[in-house]
């Protein structure tokens, strides 16, 4: 029977397994074996294998300043996604009309990414909006808010907050509000109750949505192509750039070896928070399975 | 002038403009005392106990908990705890965890905390699981820890938002014992909102009887339970049967009322009467008697005898519940099985009875409204 189970289970998964083989495994490993040769004259690899790609990303200081500002910029732009995306998500899950403000977070995705992007590039633009505003209080130089990383951290936080609030609001809208009653009750303040009650229950939903936001925002390479300019590119620009610009293959299959370990690792910190606590949690239930209830 | 924990002043609360869940209150809540407010659900019990507790204000009226005005002072900090319907144990939190919850909020030193905690595990019985997780639980542990919890800050008074209700009846007899032991121990007032009667009954030094936002009576549970003002109460607190006429005949101590359907019946005159005043009367169950054999009035008593044929015998082992069909109309009486096997001829379904009762087991219903008066 659980054989038969087993094989069914397997059927069932093929499609999905063949898609990701094909698709996300065979080229990674395709990237993998390229990172390791050297590159070719007009483009593409040859042999022999070599470290090249590596030794010379490492003793690059542009590279390093590349890397350690994707880093902070993701991680400045999930911090500020977890301060906007709390309250909002906790308003909305307590909101008498939270269908309506869902859908309002939604709704941008209905228009597409590249022209949200032009949309803040309108907005930020030294003709833009925000400064023609300015100018028009009598600002007389306009403010250099286009090709900045804070740029690309706005537009960042604005095109993945969705991500961040919806975790959390379903999170939050399972929670039992009581709780903040009881913890009231007994003599904590309202913000007391929400920090030692609320968030501690609603972990799970903060963790998945900072994975959520931090990836994607890793990867990023539209928003700091078209928002970033030179001070605010990230890993996904250099990749392409090593790709298209300086035709070395090996190079840009590198910088991707290195964004896989990056996001890797968060990953992995995600998961042992979330082990450790699962685990916690069935020794506990072991000792109580031992001991009879009353 | 006597000490009172709790006072509430011609208190309203109106949900959204249009509902009135509590109607001009006024009750006082003497200081130690075990408390009950009793009614069917939605009669505005728990809003009662919510503003208390400080989740809740009243649209209009005072509360003042021991002398201290506390309109508009937050739950956090008023001297009551609450022990909540679903326990709302924090879930994140082991029960040693959840009990110093307010501890940890004050700052307390670790040992300190770390006493009076455990104080508290001995004296709601959790010892042994102390380190669980509120999961991990019973309901009556659950229960036991919500109680710990609010005990453990030492208010001044617990307020306990039907706490039973989610166990079974064997457990919430057991619960019932230790929260009057609890009672005793701590020496607090407690404010406790069900709608069990038996609940209230079992452990309240008084009770209030609450429908539709109002109190219908107050008192001790057996001032309650033998004379309730109206039919809500007569009915709500136990079963009864009611006896509804004109007043016809008026002696010293009893008065003769023509309830049509049962003929002319007397009834004890505990209030005052006037020949051809409309009265309601109630009569509990366990006063009226069924026999085969006609009964024999001892001199001086005035009882009532009809006549009737067993309906429907409910046998509860302790005693027997039987619905008696005179004429038309159907009397209960519950008979007690004090013997075994002795217990006089076995009285079965459509047996020919008698069903009778001392005049003066009636209560007169001094108000009117409550439940319909036909069956």
């Amino acid at each position: 029977m659980k054989s038969k189970r087993d094989f069914t289970g397997f059927l069932v998964s093929m499609p999905g397994i063949l898609w990701l083989t094909v698709f996300f495994l065979i080229p990674y490993i395709i990237i993998i074996i390229y990172s390791f040769l050297t590159s070719g004259i007009y483009g593409g690899v040859e042999l022999p294998f070599t470290l090249e790609a590596y030794s010379k990303m490492l003793i690059n200081a542009g590279y390093w300043q590349i890397l350690w500002r994707t880093v902070w910029i993701s991680m400045i732009a999930t911090l500020i996604c977890v301060g906007l995306g709390l309250p909002a998500a906790y308003f909305i899950a307590t909101s008498k009309h939270r269908n309506m403000f869902l859908t309002l977070v939604i709704i941008p995705f209905w228009t597409n990414f590249l022209v949200r992007i032009f949309g803040w590039m309108v907005i930020l633009g030294r003709n833009g909006v925000i400064n023609s505003f300015l100018q028009l209080l009598g600002l007389k130089e306009p403010l250099n808010l286009m090709y900045t990383p804070g740029a690309v951290i706005l537009v960042i936080v604005y095109m993945y907050l969705p991500y961040m609030i919806l975790p959390l609001y379903s999170a939050i809208e399972k929670f039992d509000f009581r709780l903040i009653e009881a913890a009231m009750d007994l003599g904590a303040k309202r913000t007391q109750a929400i920090w030692k009650v609320l968030i501690p229950s609603i972990r799970g939903g903060i963790g998945a949505g900072v994975i959520l936001v931090f990836i994607p925002a890793l990867g990023s390479y539209a928003i700091p192509d078209l928002v970033g300019g030179a001070d605010g590119a990230m890993l996904g620009n250099l990749i392409a750039r090593q790709l298209t610009v300086a035709r070395n293959w090996p190079s840009s299959s590198a910088i991707s070896m290195i964004f896989l370990l990056i996001s890797t690792l968060g990953l992995l910190v995600y998961l042992r928070i979330n082990k450790v606590q699962s685990k916690r949690r069935v020794q506990v239930g072991e000792t109580y399975m031992k001991e009879e209830e009353d | 002038m006597k000490d009172y924990s709790v006072v509430l002043t011609n208190v309203t609360k109106i949900f959204d403009n249009e509902f009135t869940a509590v109607d001009n209150v006024s009750l006082k809540i003497e200081q130690g005392e075990f408390f009950s407010l009793l009614g069917p659900s939605g009669c505005g019990k728990t809003t009662i106990l919510r503003m208390i507790a400080g989740f809740e204000d009243p649209t209009s009226g005072n509360i003042t908990l021991n002398g201290k005005n506390i309109i508009g002072t937050p739950p956090n900090e008023r001297e009551g705890n609450t022990v909540f319907q679903n326990y709302a144990l924090f879930p994140h939190l082991s029960v040693f965890e959840n009990i110093a919850f307010s501890l940890r909020l004050r700052k307390e030193k670790e040992g300190e905390i770390r006493r009076k905690v455990m104080n508290m595990i001995d004296l709601t019985k959790l010892n042994g699981h102390v380190d669980k997780m509120p999961s991990q639980l019973s309901g009556g542990q659950k229960q036991r820890v919500a109680i710990a919890r609010a005990l453990v800050g030492k208010p001044t008074v617990l307020l306990l938002d039907e706490p039973l209700a989610a166990l079974d009846a064997k457990l919430r007899q057991h619960m019932l014992v230790e929260l009057d032991t609890i009672h005793d121990e701590v020496g607090i007032t407690f404010i406790y909102v069900t709608h069990d009667q038996s609940e209230a009954m079992s452990i309240s030094d008084h009770v209030a009887v609450m429908n539709e936002g109002e109190i219908i009576q107050y008192g001790t549970p057996f001032e309650v339970y033998e004379s309730p003002v109206n039919a809500f109460v007569a009915n709500f607190i136990g079963e009864t049967n009611f006896f509804t006429g004109t007043v016809e005949k008026v002696e010293e101590e009893y008065f003769m009322l023509d309830t049509g359907r049962f003929g002319k019946i007397w009834f004890y005159k505990d209030m005052e009467v006037k020949i051809g005043q409309e009265i309601q009367v109630s009569l509990r169950p366990e006063k009226v008697k069924v026999t085969k054999e006609k009964p024999i009035a001892p001199q001086g008593v005035k009882i009532n005898i009809l006549e009737g044929i067993v309906d429907e015998t409910i046998y509860l082992g302790s005693q027997t519940k039987y619905t008696v069909a005179v004429g038309d109309h159907y009397l209960q009486a519950f008979k007690q099985h004090v013997r075994y096997l002795l217990d006089e001829v076995i009285i079965t379904w459509k047996d020919r009875v008698y069903v009778w009762w001392f005049a003066d087991d009636s209560y007169v219903l001094r108000e009117p409204g409550g439940v319909p008066v036909e069956e």
